[in-house]
């Protein structure tokens, strides 16, 4: 069973908020499924290459260009922004 | 007029081209069906009635001028509410995309437009494409039309419960794990989940990367093919995306399987039971009359399967989900309501914006899948986990690769069971993760798979459909596609 301070770093991590409560739930659900992942402990993988890519395919380039959305294009993407300011998308303080 | 819901591609195409019926006429008639059954459906979450309108006159401008139009020119179709259309609200039916418009069209969906499709709207399904039944959206249920008081399945459930409750000809919907084919079994209709690469998915929003693809639902393959051949191909967006073949899916539905070998894996169909099994052997009969040669073959590492792509699955999805953060789109938690988290007085830092924009605006499933994939990639447990479980996913692939040597096609049913009970599983998550036990394969090998009705069972005074699976070699499409159009076309009146 995971503790409740490894739920808590995890939580951190994942940047979700949790209460209390939810720290109990997370003990129980997350340790039944890891318990579950452990089935693969049974795997021997040795000199097994991980995949990367399904069909094996390798680098892919492209010109390192933008596509130009325009000012109506430009406009319509912050209308998604949560705070704005002078045309800028605002970060909270970060201490 | 004409009653119209019940015609497929071609027929339509016949219709508007011989001036039977408008394309305006004809989206005017599957709304009426939406407003007459959706609300007891919840197939939809948003209308585009005008886009559809204008792309439907559109059409018809088009043909009074006696100009060629595309077989899917001026047809209506649905998009799964987890691919972006330019000006309409894209939710992937999360309250953290709630107020989210998609300032850009999905190349699939570029795609379609070019092709003259009338899009009636954005379908549900489980919040960003997480679950298996549709139960976990942010905003409603969707109910399968068979059985309203059955799961539609998922995630992808408004896509295929709107093609069969006949609210659309066609939809798009996603398949990470079985997203597709599991619902459109349960449903009673046919969904692609093409080779891995074979469609773009620049402008889906991303759940798994590695396992992710796009894919057409429809009443009949001959109508999935149509809709793949206008949706695949490479693009400079998608930088997985396959080289394109000039191919048209439909060119190559002979009707003619003799010769063909269908692998069955013993690992899938030893525990079938009950009426499920006796129409998956009369399936099986079936073929073996078509001409086909049916084998028992073997995937040993399919026990396997379902704990790898957890691990894989979880991890994709919380590298995918960290975008969303309150900041650059999407929901924000509201400043001045303090939660129980940090003991920072207000205005909100940084960190307790993220942690209560995340903590509101994602629903329990996409929160534990984010819990663990953060744990799986954690330091200290990369290697237990995710780097393990691309080792065994890479003998599961070989499974695959030696089974095709010997066999064309892998055959199994697509689901261990018919269409569940609304709430019968949503407390546990394990319970609901082994009904993509069969599907799952498909997407860590790369494989392209088809869901077919093959029968259904008589249950409760109702007809649950069941439904069969094909599996085909990397980039065998047509063959696949032409193995299921074969049953169909002889199984159906």
């Amino acid at each position: 069973m995971l503790s409740k301070e490894e739920i808590l770093h995890i939580a951190t991590l994942a940047r979700i908020g949790v209460s209390e409560q939810d720290v109990e739930k997370y003990q129980h659900d997350l340790s039944e499924i890891l318990d579950y992942f452990k089935k693969l402990d049974e795997v021997d993988v040795t000199g097994v290459e991980p995949i990367g890519h399904i069909t094996g395919m390798q680098n892919t380039f492209r010109s390192d260009e933008h596509f130009d959305f325009g000012e109506l294009g430009k406009e319509e993407i912050m209308k998604n922004v949560p705070e704005v300011k002078e045309g800028f998308i605002k970060v909270k303080s970060v201490l | 007029m004409l009653h119209v819901t019940c015609f497929m591609i071609r027929d339509l195409h016949q219709k508007l081209i011989n001036k039977e019926i408008t394309s305006v006429q004809l989206t005017e008639q599957y709304f009426d069906v939406i407003e007459k059954n959706d609300a007891e459906i919840g197939a939809y979450l948003t209308l585009t009635k005008k886009l559809a309108m204008q792309q439907a006159q559109f059409v018809d401008e088009k043909i009074a001028k006696g100009e060629e139009i595309d077989l899917i020119e001026g047809i209506p179709c649905a998009i799964k509410d987890n691919i972006c259309v330019d000006g309409v609200r894209t939710t992937a039916a999360s309250k953290i995309l709630d107020n989210y418009i998609a300032p850009y069209d999905a190349t699939v969906i570029r795609k379609l437009k070019e092709c003259g499709a009338v899009i009636l709207g954005k379908t549900n399904l489980d919040e960003f494409a997480m679950g298996s039944s549709t139960e976990n959206s942010a905003y409603k249920i969707t109910k399968n039309p068979v059985d309203t008081s059955r799961v539609a399945g998922g995630s992808s459930g408004g896509s295929v419960a709107s093609v069969a409750a006949g609210q659309a000809v066609w939809s798009l919907g996603t398949d990470t794990g079985g997203s597709i084919r599991q619902p459109a079994s349960f449903c009673g209709v046919v969904g692609l989940k093409p080779t891995y690469g074979r469609v773009s998915r620049s402008g889906a929003i991303a759940m798994a990367s590695s396992l992710d693809q796009i894919g057409p639902i429809a009443k009949r393959v001959e109508d999935v093919a149509i809709i793949l051949s206008r949706i695949s191909g490479q693009d400079l967006l998608d930088a997985t995306s396959a080289k394109s073949s000039d191919k048209k899916y439909e060119d190559y539905l002979t009707g003619d399987i003799s010769g063909k070998v269908i692998g069955v894996p013993k690992e899938y169909v030893e525990s079938l039971e009950g009426e499920i099994k006796n129409i998956f052997e009369k399936s099986l009969e079936k073929f073996r009359t078509l001409g086909a040669k049916i084998e028992t073959i073997s995937l040993p590492h399919s026990e396997y399967a379902l704990p790898t792509y957890y691990i894989i699955m979880t991890s994709e999805v919380s590298s995918n989900l960290a975008k969303f953060d309150g900041i650059k789109f999407g929901m924000r938690s509201d400043d001045n309501v303090d939660s129980d988290i940090n003991e920072n007085a207000l205005p909100k830092k940084l960190l307790e914006t993220y942690l209560d924009t995340r903590k509101i605006g994602f629903g329990d499933e996409v929160k534990r899948r984010i819990m663990l994939g953060t744990y799986a990639l954690s330091a200290g447990y990369y290697d237990a986990y995710y780097l393990k479980a691309q080792k065994v996913r890479a003998l599961i692939r070989r499974d695959f690769e030696n089974a095709f040597k010997t066999v064309d096609f892998i055959y199994s049913p697509t689901a261990p069971e018919v269409a569940f009970k609304i709430g019968e599983k949503s407390a546990d998550p394990l319970k609901m993760y082994l009904s993509d036990i069969f599907t799952i394969t498909a997407n860590l090998a790369g494989v392209p798979a088809i869901s077919f009705p093959i029968g259904a069972i008589a249950t409760d005074g109702k007809e649950l459909p069941v439904g069969g699976q094909l599996m085909g070699k990397w980039f065998d499409e047509e063959g696949m596609l032409n193995c299921a159009h074969t049953y169909e076309i002889n199984t159906k009146k």
